[in-house]
């Protein structure tokens, strides 16, 4: 009987064979933590009897949620992460190096056909590297830390097929939010998807890595893709780790196929306080917004800022709102200042963040305030999730977000492209 | 294994987050539990502690805990008094989370429980009691692995006792 891809890790790391729904205890290639889960991961390890490191070499700690620390509280957890570091002799990313999801594949931790386990839920990222790459809790990373292996139920899988070609001024976060906003927040709890089709083999791995990093988003455990040569290529940039493609069989088993079609796609919004209540940018055209944000794990990457700075060169944002950029690394912020992005964006009125995860979660920089409204390339708008429950939060593409910054509405990129 | 309890139900039933749950900028500025535990729900209806007044079982409809995987969100649930969730469904990250630290966590048909409703749960027959409304339903009976680690507290009380997963 044919396996996906899901299945094939799964059994690859369990040493044995395994199929959709059967419960194993897996080999895990690397996990991580970063500033918001990591000191509970101390906490609970500390707890374990056998307090010892399994393989110090497949564990690291990102500072990036709160970076550089807005106070004295989140300080001390800082330097708790780094005292565990030093104390166990473990891999510790700091302050400005950027977002995890950047980091663990740009520091070439991963490489295909990998297990990877973090403690954040987006770690569902990789699956555009051909990894299995799930976010678990902090409790679960402590173990797997000292063991070196956890426990999966193997999930099944739902197909995405998207053939067709993105249109002129549409890009993979309006597919993404496309997608989201027909399967629903709950359309894949405790699933796998693959997401295939030609659509996915003609995007660069920049955009592809958007749509993987929001599976979580319809619930799922993983959002796979199969390896190609780009997706190789880029792996060779950053590890030498020998690349082991994992390809689904073609009687593979799944649970549903769902297909889209690219070319019907426009660009998307979420809107306020759900990732699946989405719309077309058409509908809600000529919102006011206070604020607009560029970064984050979904859309911080080189290729999304060059979008931005290609709409904003010449251009000066609006008067009336703020425009704050974070690059997802020290590597893209590098390339970027290097393309003369940076020097664009700044020209045009945006304000440079430190690599991390910028406004995202509400810790620091860039809180709204009371009824303001916010439009950002992140991947959740829950109510006070960027720290103020009474601001409005639209997701939304790197393009739609700095052409929105020119006009200080809700604006469809198409207008600014030539 | 018999828990019993009464009733919250929350004013949102589907779809509540972890950032709902407890918001990102609590769980940076809070680091003790019990402190953190007045905080739960507290974007979503902040009248909420008071409401809760002790009760032990939530019962909300689908997706209960979707979004980040932030362990502060079952743990200040549990620091809450929260001993048991029953849900349509959960989001798997935080089912993980909240299992590792003992709340337990049954799937089943919530329609019919309404907030104050007298709930008890037998965990190895695998039934749920609604005294209140003198109904009850079979849901799963949980695995071995799983009974065991909610008997033990905690998935790391079983780690300490088997050096390992069991299954």
């Amino acid at each position: 009987m044919g396996k996906t891809i899901a299945e094939k890790i799964l059994s690859s790391h369990a040493g044995r064979d395994l199929k959709a729904n059967d419960l194993a205890v897996c080999e895990v290639d690397f996990c991580f933590g970063q500033d918001g889960t990591s000191g509970l991961i101390i906490d609970s390890f500390e707890k374990l009897k056998n307090e010892k490191v399994a393989d110090k070499s497949r564990f690291c700690m990102v500072i990036d949620h709160s970076a550089p620390s807005p106070n004295e509280r989140v300080s001390e957890i800082h330097n708790k992460m780094r005292n565990f570091a030093a104390k166990h002799d473990l891999g510790m990313y700091d302050i400005g190096c950027g977002v995890c999801h950047q980091i663990v594949p740009e520091g070439g931790h991963v490489s295909c056909g990998d297990l990877v386990v973090g403690a954040d839920s987006h770690t569902c990222t990789y699956g555009a590297l051909n990894i299995f790459s799930t976010g678990m809790g902090s409790t679960d990373l402590s173990i797997i830390l000292a063991s070196g292996k956890t426990w999966f139920k193997v999930p099944e899988t739902v197909k995405v097929m998207i053939d067709g070609e993105l249109p002129k001024g549409v890009y993979s976060k309006d597919l993404i939010l496309h997608i989201t906003g027909d399967v629903g927040a709950n359309g894949c709890t405790y699933k796998a998807i693959e997401f295939c089709g030609e659509t996915i083999r003609g995007l660069s791995m920049d955009a592809r890595l958007t749509i993987s990093n929001m599976a979580i988003e319809v619930g799922a455990k993983a959002g796979i893709m199969d390896a190609d040569e780009k997706t190789i290529d880029w792996l060779k940039r950053y590890s030498d780790k020998i690349p082991q493609p994992v390809a689904s069989d073609e009687d593979a088993i799944y649970s549903e196929i769902k297909v889209y079609n690219a070319q019907e796609v426009e660009p998307m919004v979420s809107k306020p306080h759900t990732v699946d209540n989405t719309a077309t940018v058409s509908e809600v055209e000529g919102t006011k917004v206070n604020q607009g944000y560029i970064g984050t794990c979904t859309n911080g990457r080189v290729e999304d800022l060059r979008i931005a700075a290609d709409i904003l060169k010449g251009r000066k944002v609006n008067s009336e709102v703020r425009f704050l950029v974070a690059p997802a690394s020290q590597v893209v912020y590098l390339e970027a200042i290097r393309e003369g992005i940076i020097s664009t964006l700044i020209e045009a009125g945006a304000v440079i963040l430190t690599p991390g995860c910028g406004p995202c979660v509400g810790t620091h920089q860039g809180v709204p305030a009371d009824g303001e409204v916010v439009i950002s390339t992140a991947n959740r708008n829950f109510k006070g999730r960027m720290g103020n429950p009474n601001a409005y939060i639209y997701l939304a593409s790197p393009a739609t977000v700095a052409a929105s910054m020119i006009t200080g509405r809700i604006t469809d990129p198409r207008s600014y492209l030539k | 294994m018999i828990i019993k309890g009464e009733v919250i139900r929350l004013t949102q039933d589907d779809d509540v987050n972890t950032d709902y749950i407890i918001s990102g900028r609590y769980k940076f500025q809070i680091q003790d539990p019990k402190e953190l535990a007045k905080y739960v729900f507290n974007d979503l209806e902040p009248d909420f502690i008071k409401r809760l007044a002790g009760r032990g079982i939530i019962a909300a409809g689908e997706n209960f805990g979707c979004g980040s995987s932030r362990e502060q969100a079952p743990l200040a649930l549990k620091y809450a008094g929260i001993k048991a969730i029953i849900a349509k469904s959960f989001a798997r990250i935080f089912y993980r989370n909240a299992f590792n630290l003992g709340i337990i966590l049954i799937e089943a048909d919530t329609e019919d429980i309404k907030d104050g409703d007298l709930i008890e749960l037998d965990l190895d027959s695998g039934f749920l009691k609604n005294k209140s409304r003198e109904f009850e339903l079979k849901v799963n009976p949980l695995p071995e692995f799983m009974k065991e680690v909610v008997k033990l507290g905690s998935i790391v009380n079983y780690f300490n006792k088997y050096g390992g997963f069991k299954f």
